[in-house]
């Protein structure tokens, strides 16, 4: 805080209030609500709700498909973190490396993150068509007769090649500006020391892009989470069927589709949990950051 | 030196096809007939029917929705983004203002329940946001539309940061020549965020622009579809579709990632600041 402020009896309320009122009806009342509903089994006809403690839980937990959803999740995000992140580390270190047309090479890797999910997800879907999709002629002159929306496996694939091309950009800004900011005297004296350029990548400048290689695993995982929902909702078209889907779809579809009211809260609350804890980390992270630096 | 960069060259050159293909397959195609695109597949190359195309999707009803044109969700979504953004860079100044510039009782606590917001993402509180916002009667209106998505702090704290890196000399001459808090506000602490203000102002316009889980729940009247809530409508009408208008689905999809992408890359430099120093 500042070590000069301003006092005023009405004016910081009065300020904070827009605020305050959007995340009081907004957020704060949802999310109690959603802890809430996590303990109680709501009647399918709307006529009130029994309070059955953590059975929620337990049915949600005990259930063989969720089980298979979480470990899509896992399998998902960390697919999508790891190729995202390296295929962008690559490119951002080539990307430094370059003198000329480095901002046109910039340019050309970064602007596809202003492109939203779902549309990546529709230009995706149609890439990989059967009838009309370059993708899928590509696969079956490779002998694989892929068939996204039919196949558990073609489906998670699309999926993921889906996420991490859209994942690319952002990981690459991060990349790059972090690679920037690695001061020419560090590199010039390792340039001396070592004429392995890769040898003096992994144990000189990687080492120092640590900290944003880790806010970035926080980022990509978040996102493999959560933002992927609309590649996936384009890439099911609406008709899950026996395809895969992750944590947060599943949430969707047992609250709007399945009407299970308690369950899909209780899928909530745990989803809570993990991205509260992915959030600590993170915050601890950024303080031990600010503290060195 | 000269042969590794020929190498650097190449990686790059296949790293930026990778990302362009898609989306050149996506224009081109849109620029094809229906009939044609069925026959032989997407394409890479110009076809005459470029124009056609986008008059149709931008301004006739029917076929992909029953009510609305191109145009109109464009609108939808140009109202979205510059709604989200604008509201959200007004309420999280003025907010980050009291926290940072006022002390006052239950300053800290008022800090701590703004900040709890960015521990929980919509997506996890889903069910229970549409109930309590269709509740209230906002289903289906711009304010439902926009309002719940400002919710999250993220603007708040980028302010708070800046803020906070703002000299205290700034304050105290404020204060010698009698300026009050609002005259500090809006004569000295305005102008200095201007780049700030810009560079969170793009970042957030491309968020409020490709919004879609919130846009998808809220609105189920076709007359306020975002183009990118439309993508899985259009996307139905085609698999449904005996020979799908392959070209206009692309070129919705087009439409909905033009805006953005000029966006981003003409202010490059300033959204790339804004994304690397608000996360520090």
């Amino acid at each position: 805080m500042k070590r000069v402020q301003f006092s005023h009896p009405l004016m910081p309320y009065m300020l904070l209030l827009p605020q305050l009122a959007i995340v009081g009806v907004f957020f704060l009342w949802p999310a109690a609500e959603a802890i809430r509903a996590s303990f109680y089994l709501e009647d399918p006809f709307g006529f009130g709700s029994t309070f059955v403690g953590l059975d929620n839980f337990k049915d949600v937990v005990s259930a063989s498909e969720y089980s298979r959803t979480a470990w899509f999740t896992l399998i998902f995000s960390a697919a999508v973190t790891f190729f995202s992140l390296s295929i962008a580390l690559l490119l951002a270190v080539k990307a430094d490396n370059v003198i000329k047309g480095a901002s046109t090479y910039r340019t050309l890797l970064m602007w596809v993150y202003a492109i939203a999910p779902p549309v990546a997800g529709l230009v995706g879907v149609m890439l990989f068509d059967q009838h009309i999709g370059p993708l899928n002629d590509l696969a079956h002159a490779l002998g694989w007769n892929m068939q996204i929306g039919v196949n558990y496996f073609d489906t998670a694939f699309a999926m993921t090649v889906i996420a991490v091309w859209k994942q690319i950009p952002i990981n690459f800004i991060f990349f790059l500006s972090g690679l920037q900011s690695v001061p020419k005297s560090v590199q010039e004296a390792a340039a001396v020391d070592c004429r392995s350029s890769s040898r003096r990548f992994w144990t000189v400048t990687f080492p120092l892009l640590a900290p944003t290689s880790f806010f970035l695993l926080i980022i990509n995982i978040t996102y493999a989470l959560f933002d992927t929902f609309g590649i996936i909702d384009l890439v099911l078209k609406g008709e899950p069927g026996n395809n895969p889907v992750t944590l947060v779809y599943k949430v969707f579809l047992d609250g709007f589709r399945g009407n299970d009211l308690g369950g899909s809260s209780a899928q909530s609350v745990i989803l809570m949990i993990l991205v509260f804890a992915l959030t600590v980390v993170q915050f601890r992270m950024i303080e031990r950051r600010v503290h060195y630096s | 030196m000269k042969r590794s960069q020929f190498w650097d060259h190449v990686i790059l050159v296949l790293g930026a096809l990778f990302m362009l293909v898609p989306v050149v397959y996506a224009l081109m195609t849109s620029s094809h007939d229906a009939v044609s695109i069925y026959k032989e597949g997407l394409q890479l190359s110009p076809g005459g029917h470029f124009v056609d195309t986008y008059k149709q999707v931008l301004t006739e009803a029917g076929g992909f929705t029953k009510s609305v044109t191109g145009l109109t969700m464009l609108w939808n979504s140009l109202v979205l983004g510059l709604g989200f953004a604008f509201g959200k860079i007004i309420i999280s100044m003025l907010a980050a203002y009291a926290i940072v510039y006022f002390r006052f009782p239950l300053g800290t606590f008022f800090f701590w329940i703004i900040f709890s917001t960015l521990l929980l993402p919509l997506e996890v509180r889903i069910l229970p946001s549409y109930e309590i916002v269709q509740g209230l009667g906002m289903a289906n209106t711009y304010s439902g539309l926009i309002i719940p998505l400002i919710a999250s702090a993220t603007g708040t704290f980028y302010f708070r940061q800046f803020f906070k890196s703002v000299p205290d000399e700034l304050v105290e001459a404020a204060r010698i020549d009698g300026a009050g808090p609002l005259k500090f506000f809006i004569d000295i602490l305005v102008p200095l965020s201007k780049t700030m203000i810009a560079a969170i102002f793009i970042i957030m316009f491309v968020f409020g622009w490709n919004q879609y889980l919130w846009p998808t729940l809220i609105t189920t009247d076709e007359s306020l579809f975002t183009l990118v809530r439309g993508m899985k409508q259009i996307l139905q009408v085609w698999i449904g579709a005996q020979i799908p208008d392959t070209n206009q689905a692309m070129a919705l999809a087009v439409l909905a990632m033009l805006p953005p992408v000029l966006i981003v890359v003409i202010f490059q430099s300033w959204f790339v600041k804004g994304l690397v120093e608000s996360e520090k």
